[in-house]
């Protein structure tokens, strides 16, 4: 049996006295996709945010690659540099063109040299099917555009995780396909990802299984196929029926 | 129209009645004084100036200081307040309490006090010659100033180091976005080369009771340049730090994420940004600074308003011009630092934003 490329234990997490994270226990295996969905305030964004170290947690424990992110400041640039994200709200370095965001990282974290980091940049930006913008400022771009950088970004560093927290939630009705077809396309390519999204009928098309989070806690985590059409429990039947109404 | 009027005629008595009362009390008007002979020395010049040089020669010593002054603690301060300023986010609890000391005093205590402070508790209580500190055997530190070594170069030599310097500039901007370190290590040795051709240091040395060789700063300079770099670089510091606050939390995420190095993170990341916040509040400094210098008056460093508004004030008593012309320089002044940073802001701080 394969080891867990992720794997969450027993985490908890304060924000004063709001409790985020209430025990949650999951593991992702290589090639898995994830995705996550709840509520707003369920924690899932928090949750997300711990697997990469953007948060600490007050308890429990969490490893990737078997590398223990409590084990300080080296442990978590090891795991950064194997985990990519994106961003709600894209957080595209505004003074920089959009191959100098992505050539940054490559050529500083992982000492690639520009004339390789701008390769890259290429291959990730046609991945994205945007290689026209690479001279443009990340404001001179659409949403979606933006969206679509910023995981070209991610994938400079060659990860070999995705973490998305809602990456779409920000972006104009019009721009979300786009988005959801790269990402979709990136699922189908077998990378391990973990995704937070209100958008069930990506969760439909590409999920392997669907984590539900309430209050903190997982409520049901079942395959796309079960989730919806077999929710076990009240809470789940409740919140798709409101989500899924429109 | 009716105002406009009154504003006209009262500016016409204003002036008829100024000219009148000098002519009654034989105050000479024009500038014809510049041409006369000024009768007095000073003591710090950067050109030739002797008691037979004349009063318009003193105005050049006198805002050549004030330039010199200005730019040196400009540089300084824009060192020691980016340095302070960054020190503030230290993980080190130290260093960043250390920060925060340093701005809460100096920003507190008035600039003259603090230029007396250096210039008679520090630089005026030095050793004599003979007991100089001693830095690496090149610099000397005493109460006579702070004696430095000096680049002598052969007659025409400074037009082969121009030669250099130009080519190096425009060779740089050439290939600014190719390979950086390669053709800056070129350009240095270009540099290293033309300098060894025409030029030679002069090291101080201490021959009997006096130094010899080398350049001297006096001790009103140093002191001048001490207090108005430190003072400023507290404003700078606090105006960094608001900068670098003002980045949002989202760009620092973004960096960590991308597992960037927390000196690359600062770097490439939140000064640039920070820029966009720092660069209109720093020209204010800059100017402030400028300004500030004339308190160089006060431990008679020969700055312009010391020289020219206060010595050749008192002995041509000609106050209508000589304020006149000070102000319109100090103006100047300011008027070109703050263009000068407005072109700055535009091409570097705000990269990206304006389309």
């Amino acid at each position: 049996m394969a080891e867990p490329v992720i794997k969450v234990e027993q985490v908890h997490k304060w924000f004063g006295s709001h409790q985020a994270l209430a025990g949650i226990d999951l593991s992702v295996m290589a090639g898995e996709r994830i995705v996550v969905c709840g509520p707003s305030g369920s924690g899932k964004s928090t949750l997300v945010r711990c697997m990469n170290g953007l948060e600490t947690m007050n308890a429990g424990k969490i490893t990737v690659n078997q590398i223990d992110l409590a084990g300080g400041s080296a442990a978590v640039e090891q795991v950064r540099k194997s985990v990519g994200m994106v961003f709600q709200q894209f957080n595209l370095f505004p003074h920089l063109t959009v191959e100098e965001n992505l050539c940054l990282a490559p050529t500083r974290s992982l000492g690639l040299s520009q004339a390789n980091a701008q390769e890259r940049a290429r291959k990730y930006l046609e991945r994205v099917h945007i290689p026209e913008q690479a001279g443009k400022f990340p404001l001179q771009l659409s949403g979606g555009q933006q969206q679509r950088v910023a995981i070209a970004r991610a994938l400079c560093m060659e990860p070999q995780i995705m973490l998305f927290d809602e990456p779409t939630s920000a972006l104009d009705p019009e721009m979300i396909k786009e988005v959801l077809d790269v990402i979709a396309e990136l699922a189908a390519d077998g990378m391990t990802m973990v995704c937070v999204t209100h958008e069930m009928g990506l969760a439909r098309a590409m999920a392997d299984r669907i984590v539900f989070l309430d209050e903190g806690q997982i409520v049901e985590e079942a395959p796309p196929s079960e989730f919806f059409k077999a929710p076990k429990s009240d809470r789940t039947k409740q919140f798709l029926s409101r989500i899924l109404q429109h | 129209m009716v105002a406009v009027a009154v504003v006209i005629a009262g500016a016409v008595w204003l002036f008829g009645n100024t000219l009148d009362n000098l002519a009654n009390r034989g105050i000479a008007s024009g500038f014809s004084f510049l041409k006369s002979t000024a009768g007095f020395g000073i003591s710090t010049s950067l050109i030739d100036f002797s008691e037979a040089s004349s009063i318009g020669r003193a105005f050049w010593v006198g805002l050549l200081n004030t330039l010199l002054v200005s730019a040196i603690s400009v540089v300084l301060a824009t060192i020691l307040g980016f340095a302070i300023g960054i020190a503030r986010f230290s993980k080190n609890w130290l260093l960043g309490r250390v920060a925060t000391v340093y701005v809460e005093t100096l920003r507190n205590i008035p600039l003259l006090l603090q230029i007396f402070f250096w210039y008679f508790a520090v630089l005026r209580a030095l050793p004599g010659p003979r007991q100089s500190y001693d830095l690496a055997g090149w610099f000397f530190l005493n109460n006579r100033g702070f004696y430095i070594p000096k680049l002598e170069i052969i007659d025409g030599g400074g037009w082969v180091l121009l030669g250099a310097v130009v080519m190096a500039f425009l060779a740089f901007w050439q290939c600014r976005h190719k390979g950086i370190s390669r053709s800056c290590a070129g350009l240095a040795v270009l540099l290293f080369i033309s300098l060894l051709a025409v030029g030679s240091v002069s090291v101080p040395a201490l021959t009997g009771f006096n130094f010899t060789g080398g350049t001297v700063l006096s001790p009103e300079l140093v002191a001048l340049v001490i207090a108005l770099s430190s003072y400023t670089a507290a404003f700078i510091a606090e105006i960094v730090r608001a900068g670098v606050q003002s980045v949002p939390r989202g760009q620092i995420e973004a960096a960590d994420a991308l597992s960037l190095p927390d000196k690359d993170r600062m770097r490439f990341v939140v000064i640039p940004q920070a820029l966009r916040v720092i660069v209109p509040l720093l020209t204010n400094q800059y100017l402030n600074l400028t300004k500030n210098s004339s308190l160089a008056a006060a431990i008679a460093f020969p700055d312009l308003v010391s020289v020219f508004a206060g010595t050749v004030l008192n002995i041509t008593g000609q106050a209508i011009e000589i304020i006149g012309i000070t102000m319109a320089v100090y103006l100047t002044i300011s008027l070109t630092i703050a263009f000068s940073m407005n072109i700055f802001n535009r091409t570097t701080a705000m990269r990206g934003l304006s389309s």
